[in-house]
């Protein structure tokens, strides 16, 4: 593990080396790494943020003079809490040999030729059928290796190997928002109406971000994460759904 | 209680000190990209230091107010009037019902901040008044400003400032305008081809000696394709290492990363939370405000200094800043 300063108001855990060797268990290092800091709340800690092999943690230089005096030790001051609360909290893991649930998140996609202008390619370059495509896709689990991109953008590992398609030779200028679709060895899905250059291969009628809720972004990393292929009609009646408590809303709000 | 907008200008949108506590869900900091600009004028107007205001963009701003309002900004080189008398950057302004607000093109930077006793009174959105321009909601409606907007101010704090200026405006009914002021460097931080100073990135070494000596040396073209996201450069371009793109991690703004076409980007308030380009260098927070001025065009040179150098300037800036709300609060007095 390594800690390093990115820039002088955050620095970078970084929890492991490679991703792909183990993504599962540097995801799960990564997790607890995130959960072992929020809860101890190191004073000038502002945030945190957990992506792929680190977490990022944004602080305020200020605030850690209140507590070291000397500005030449800010840095070194946080390194040193930061270590104290990871080696406590891995002596308790050992002790409790506990196992922190991990939440699971099934999400409706439709995979209609509509809502899946790439599916055919992806197809083609797998050698499969659009069928065979879409029950891989969705027979598959995947999990949160991080939010980015967009505000509440998912980026899902956990893609069958047979589906990986690279990125489309030019993006696409507007994306509809809930579209999924597979970047390189990757798939995940555009919350909001947005640029992008992944293949399309379905889309969700579920609102991956909504900033009147908080948390406003539907995933979290380190989420499992099901796909259940849904009909056209189905896709419809969600939709529906959606958008009536969206009104309903907005009228309590405007009482 | 509102601001008319007469015209809304090139770009203007509503700002505070930013979103915190998002970022794990991909949500940028967005702010005044000069939060310690919106901090001043905030301070000047008798304002806690987190209330919204307005950024605006190259100018074109013309606002109205429909009651008796402070007003104070900091940025770039304006030209802003109040009717046909000028105010300066720094020095607080007390305004009249009907009276208006105008900002003209910037001769140095392109930014600035105005801070109206009272604050822009937009409803929080996640904790903040920030407009997030790339997810669309937070501050006015989600956006910028247009033409014809109404927009909503708050109910100033009968503070010292606001009772000085009232007080001023009796006795000097026709410019209404402070003779006391920010200091110069914080009301006018824009500078003509300028010197950011740096702290070595995270991924500096996969950039050799050459490279990184390259880039504290020479100046830098700011390219037109720039934005609230990041300021982009279109020469010269920088040699990595490798061509391997890295495993996404956070960023944050000041960062400079250097994508495959070697032409270093420095991101700001609205940049992504976390990218994959390596990371040469991150420009010091005491001068982001100097990097949120640059304009197409714009020559920039970089300077190494270390991180604890980077903490002293930062917590002495914050000292001074102290003195100066004292010093505020016994103007009134």
């Amino acid at each position: 593990m390594e800690i390093i300063p990115l820039g002088d108001s955050a620095l970078i855990v970084r929890v492991r080396d490679r991703f792909e060797d183990s993504p599962e268990e540097t995801l799960d290092e990564v997790l607890r790494t995130f959960q072992q800091l929020r809860s101890a709340a190191i004073p000038s800690v502002i945030e945190l943020a957990p992506a792929y092999t680190t977490v990022a943690v944004f602080f305020d230089p200020v605030a850690v003079t209140k507590v070291r005096e000397r500005p030449d030790e800010v840095f070194g001051w946080l390194r040193e809490q930061i270590l104290h609360v990871l080696a406590a909290g891995s002596d308790r893991g050992k002790r409790r040999k506990t196992k922190r649930a991990i939440r699971s998140v099934e999400i409706p996609i439709c995979y209609d030729p509509e809502f899946a202008p790439d599916l055919d390619d992806v197809a083609r370059r797998a050698g499969l059928s659009t069928k065979e495509v879409v029950d891989l896709h969705s027979g598959a689990e995947y999990r949160v290796a991080c939010i980015g991109f967009v505000p509440g953008f998912p980026f899902l590992t956990g893609l069958p190997k047979k589906l990986a398609t690279p990125r489309r030779d030019t993006p696409r200028k507007e994306i509809p928002p809930g579209s999924v679709g597979i970047g390189g060895a990757q798939t995940g899905i555009y919350p909001l109406r947005s640029p992008g250059g992944w293949n399309l291969i379905g889309r969700t009628p579920l609102k991956l971000f909504d900033p009147t809720k908080n948390p406003p972004a539907l995933l979290g990393a380190g989420d499992r994460v099901r796909f259940r292929p849904i009909t056209r009609e189905e896709f419809a009646a969600f939709a529906e759904a959606t958008a009536a408590e969206d009104s309903l809303k907005r009228h309590v709000r405007g009482k | 209680m509102s601001a008319i907008v007469k015209r809304a200008g090139f770009l203007t949108s509503v700002q505070d000190l930013g979103r915190t506590g998002l970022r794990q869900f991909g949500v940028s900091t967005s702010g005044a990209l000069d939060s310690f600009a919106l901090r001043v004028a905030n301070l000047l107007v008798g304002n806690g230091e987190r209330a919204a205001g307005l950024e605006i963009t190259l100018g074109g701003l013309q606002l109205r107010f429909d009651d008796e309002r402070i007003v104070a900004w900091c940025g770039g080189e304006f030209d802003v009037h109040i009717g046909s008398t000028a105010l300066p950057a720094g020095h607080t302004a007390f305004l009249r019902p009907g009276e208006e607000l105008k900002f003209g093109r910037p001769q140095i930077g392109c930014r600035c901040w105005l801070a109206v006793s009272g604050g822009i009174d937009v409803p929080l959105v996640l904790g903040s008044r920030s407009t997030d321009l790339r997810g669309n909601f937070g501050g006015f409606e989600g956006r910028t400003l247009r033409d014809g907007d109404v927009i909503p101010l708050g109910i100033p704090r009968q503070s010292p400032a606001f009772a000085k200026a009232t007080v001023d405006k009796q006795d000097a009914p026709i410019t209404g305008i402070s003779s006391w002021t920010a200091p110069h460097d914080w009301a006018s931080p824009a500078k003509r081809d300028p010197i950011l100073r740096f702290v070595r990135g995270i991924d500096s070494s996969r950039f050799n000696d050459v490279t990184i000596q390259h880039f504290a040396s020479v100046a830098f073209t700011v390219s037109p394709d720039s934005d609230r996201m990041g300021v982009r450069f279109d020469s010269p371009e920088l040699q990595r290492e490798d061509n391997v793109d890295l495993t996404s991690e956070a960023v944050a703004p000041g960062t400079i990363q250097v994508p495959p076409s070697g032409k270093p980007i420095l991101l700001l308030g609205d940049c992504q939370t976390i990218g994959g380009y390596p990371k040469i260098a991150h420009v010091i927070t005491v001068d982001l405000g100097i990097a949120a001025q640059l304009r197409a065009g714009d020559h920039v040179r970089f300077c190494e200094v270390s991180l604890s150098d980077a903490h002293r300037l930062l917590l002495e800036r914050e000292r001074e800043l102290e003195r100066f709300r004292i010093g505020l609060s016994l103007q009134g007095s």
